[in-house]
């Protein structure tokens, strides 16, 4: 009895609990379309789970995918948590890619280099983030309307940027790649010498992760996690961070200037959001390209946050089931010719669920109810 | 026709519990047809919870309840309203910009075959239901340009439209004005003569000698015992709540003034809409009194507190604490300056709801030792003082974990009172301190006040309630448009002078 009514107690209180629910509710109707639109839903989601886990190369692609999208779910969670709604990740993880670049212009030994590459991605990003913080405390101008414009901003700064000459390859629409000092993708040069090549020969495990451009960046993802809720709850910087969050009157009545804590918050938001972009040319692409459209990696980093609760250690399995999704699920295309878009509608429901929480909890409420009713009438 | 010994309202053995907390523990109720029974406790006792069971909106652990000898199961608003039960909210639920007609029948609406609204036949319905229980209210003024008494009415009303014959009200008088709360006990006679039962949920005890018939009085909780309102005075009445003897005249020492520790010169501030509020006001706290500053609300006491705090832009004049200069230092400034402010509103300024207690007891002090070395925070110190103070000042629930948001109001006042006291002020501002408190917590409050005087520090208190000032000040000042009008010895004051020096009175002729 004691036991039923606390998993009674788990669904309908627990955040993970209902996390779960609307996650599964979004797997429930990404297969009903699929089955409506004359696919087996269940063959779908073997190809995709099989696209997944089924090979090393695939899980490091996985890993790939997920750690842009860990990063600048922390910056959507951070932001929020004191009390800022950061739209604008998209156009810092932008900056903080086109920042990563100084890894052309300046040559050091690896082991000095890459921390100063990471260091300028996350500082103009941090900056970029920061102007958005400056304008809403001293003009008062919302954070959600100045981030989006920032992004647009931020795109064609890049777009610039890669069109001048000096910058961009000659006669092409990318920049030119970044010193090996400064990549983090493992063993990038020793995988392509002769030398590389014949021992992978016998090593399988090594020859399929080493195949894709695995890198350090999912290590400093996590790293990151644990530094923001490290920040948020054990810190000075946290507990004045969250009291503006929270309540600005009494922040302001304590004693804390509200104005720099929040052009604090937004800078760290937007170093994190960046960071994720300049790993991601450190780690995958080593340069930039001119850009048609924004990736998205700062916008499914709100979606991010959101199936992530806004806790840091929920951001990171967020992240790792948006990037699995977004990479297992373009496979369903070549194997059973269904539109991988269904992968776009599933992640859509998700948020749709959990942005609406009372519908589950109603819901679930409701179905307790008549349960215990027919329990109390069968005794 | 039911005979009269069956009671209206019976709600036998119910308990409710919130996780591992219970708010009720085993009540009954017996309310009669024609009855106004009062319901007694403290802030948190579990007076709201019980009557928001019988109103459908929690569902009790355990426990029935019958209606006119009727087993009832209400697990809906909905289901209570079908039973004839009505309840009127403290804080008022009315559609601002319908009319007094529109809001009555909301949800009840008459309609024709087509769906019209029939507007005129509902207005006559509630003009005719209106005189039948002198409820006077205009039925086309919209709600947003009548008064806190008449909206009340209009709740009252809207109960009776929907047949209720079991009326709720929650703390109805917190809200009105002392001209409109005799009204009330007049509404509430011709309710019970025409057969209505009452519950009347209240922690004033003045109230419920007037009003009730009957008063069960909770605590924590649990039912200590069922009265007859006539048969028993306000002192025995406050005892039974609290479970202690309660002082209602506040004991101190003589003061003992010394230097003084804040001092205001000419001090201008303008109010949210750039008018001015204070108006070159002149005013001197020293060590080892209270001055309490009496007035009517809006006559610039909320600015004048918050420019001494530093929330507030000073436009001329100074202040001083102990001769340091704080005009327009900011709010850490001032309270580095051993200033402690507890202020107005708790739950906008004084809290952070959504932090644990053991947070907003370092609301100020996070930074600093113990609390905090190199920019991290000490967890064990933390606990150690939220424990002590939790302890000394007895918060309850003592769980330091627990967020503000979820004790009573009271309880959020010592969490306050007990951070601001701790920090050892020279001066310590209250504004408005017992605000929505019971009698148990009132006291609380004012021994704190009196105490922090007997330690010679200067205590600046005001309020609305002209008997609070009187009683725990030692100084009183008159505030009016914006500057003193007067200062007078609280021990020999005449409240009737004061209340005209109140509306502005003594400083016309002063002046001239």
């Amino acid at each position: 009895m004691k036991k039923n009514s606390k998993i009674i107690k788990f669904f309908t209180e627990s955040n993970k609990a209902f996390t779960l629910i609307s996650i599964l509710l979004g797997f429930f109707i990404g297969g009903l379309i699929l089955w409506l639109s004359g696919f087996n839903p269940f063959r779908a989601y073997q190809i995709i789970i099989n696209g997944i886990f089924s090979k090393p190369t695939y899980i490091s692609y996985t890993i790939i995918r997920a750690t842009p999208l860990i990063l600048t779910g922390l910056s959507v969670a951070f932001a929020f948590r004191t009390g800022l709604f950061n739209i604008g990740a998209e156009g810092q993880f932008i900056i903080g890619s086109a920042a990563a670049l100084a890894g052309y212009y300046i040559n050091l030994p690896a082991i000095l280099l890459i921390p100063v590459v990471i260091f300028i991605a996350i500082f103009f990003s941090g900056l970029w983030g920061a102007i958005a913080g400056l304008l809403k405390s001293k003009y008062g101008i919302h954070e959600v309307i100045s981030t989006i414009m920032l992004n647009w901003i931020a795109l064609y700064l890049q777009n610039y940027f890669t069109s001048i000459k000096g910058f961009a390859k000659p006669n092409s629409e990318a920049t030119k790649y970044i010193y090996d000092n400064a990549k983090i993708t493992f063993l990038d040069n020793w995988k392509h010498t002769d030398q590389g090549i014949e021992w992978l020969k016998n090593h399988q495990l090594l020859k399929d992760i080493l195949r894709t451009p695995a890198n350090f960046g999912i290590f400093i993802a996590i790293l990151c996690a644990i530094l923001v809720w490290v920040i948020l709850n054990k810190t000075t910087l946290g507990y004045k961070l969250r009291a503006v969050g929270f309540n600005k009157e009494a922040a302001r009545y304590g004693g804390i200037n509200i104005e720099k804590y929040t052009i604090i918050s937004m800078f760290i938001s937007g170093s994190l959001a960046g960071l994720a972009g300049g790993l991601h040319v450190m780690g995958v692409s080593h340069n930039i390209t001119i850009l048609s459209a924004m990736e998205g990696y700062g916008f499914d980093g709100i979606a991010v946050a959101l199936i992530g609760n806004n806790a840091a250690f929920g951001t990171i399995w967020a992240g790792f089931l948006f990037g699995a999704l977004k990479y297992g699920g373009t496979k369903i295309q070549p194997f059973m010719g269904a539109p991988s878009e269904i992968i776009s509608i599933m992640i859509g429901t998700i948020v749709f669920f959990i942005s609406m929480p009372n519908i589950i909890k109603i819901s679930l409420n409701k179905i307790l109810k008549k349960n215990k009713k027919r329990g109390d009438n069968a005794q | 026709m039911k005979t009269k010994n069956v009671p209206a309202l019976e709600m036998k053995n119910i308990t409710k519990k919130f996780g591992d907390f219970i708010a009720n523990d085993k009540l009954n109720l017996i309310v009669q047809k024609g009855e106004v029974h009062a319901l007694l406790g403290e802030n948190g006792a579990g007076k709201t919870t019980l009557m928001n069971i019988l109103y459908g909106l929690y569902t009790p652990t355990s426990g029935d309840i019958f209606i006119n000898g009727v087993k009832t199961i209400i697990s809906s608003p909905k289901i209570a309203i079908d039973n004839r039960i009505g309840m009127v909210h403290q804080h008022f639920m009315l559609v601002k910009p319908f009319t007094v007609t529109e809001n009555i029948i909301l949800g009840k609406e008459k309609k024709n075959k087509f769906g019209k609204l029939l507007v005129k036949e509902s207005k006559k319905d509630i003009i005719a239901l209106s005189e039948k229980y002198s409820l006077f209210v205009n039925p086309d003024e919209k709600i947003a340009n009548i008064t806190v008494g008449m909206q009340q009415r209009v709740e009252i009303l809207k109960a009776l439209y929907r047949g209720a014959d079991i009326l709720i009200l929650d703390e109805p008088t917190a809200v009105l004005t002392p001209q409109e709360i005799k009204e009330l006990g007049i509404i509430l006679k011709n309710l019970t003569n025409e057969g209505k039962s009452i519950i009347f949920i209240s922690h004033k005890l003045k109230e419920i000698t007037q009003f009730a018939d009957k008063c069960t009085i909770i605590r924590r909780g649990k039912l200590i015992d069922t009265i007859n309102v006539n048969t028993i005075t306000e002192q025995e009445l406050a005892s039974k709540m609290v479970g202690r003897n309660v002082n209602f005249i506040v004991e101190k020492k003589e003061a003992n003034p010394k230097e003084p520790i804040l001092k205001i010169k000419d001090l201008v501030v303008k109010d949210n809409l750039g008018l001015i509020a204070v108006n070159k006001l002149s005013l001197e706290v020293k060590a080892g009194e209270i001055l309490g500053i009496a007035g009517i609300d809006g006559n610039g006491q909320s600015e004048l507190v918050e420019a001494i705090a530093g929330l507030r832009n000073i436009e001329s004049g100074k202040v001083f604490v102990n001769n340091i200069d704080l005009t327009n230092k900011t709010p850490s400034d001032i309270f580095k300056n051993k200033v402690s402010h507890i202020p107005e509103d708790r739950q906008k300024f004084g809290l952070v709801l959504d932090f644990s207690v053991k947070e907003d007891f370092i609301l100020q002090t996070h930074s600093n030792s113990p609390f905090a070395k190199k920019g991290f925070l000490n967890g064990n110190e933390i606990n150690k003082f939220a424990n002590e103070l939790v302890e000394k000042f007895d918060v309850r629930p003592t769980d330091i974990e627990k967020n503000a948001r979820d004790l009573s109001g009271g309880n959020q006042q010592k969490v306050i009172i007990a951070r601001e006291v701790t920090h050892d002020p020279q001066l310590l501002i209250a504004v408005q301190p017992t605000r929505g408190l019971d009698v148990g917590a009132i006291e609380f409050v004012h021994k704190s006040l009196i105490k922090q005087r007997d330690k010679g520090k200067a205590v600046l208190l005001l309020s609305l309630e002209l008997d609070e000032v009187i009683n725990i000040s030692d100084r009183l000042a008159v505030i009016f448009e914006g500057e003193i009008v007067g200062i007078v010895d609280a021990k020999n004051s005449d409240v009737n002078k004061i209340g005209f020096m109140m509306s502005g009175g003594e400083s016309k002729n002063e002046k001239k």
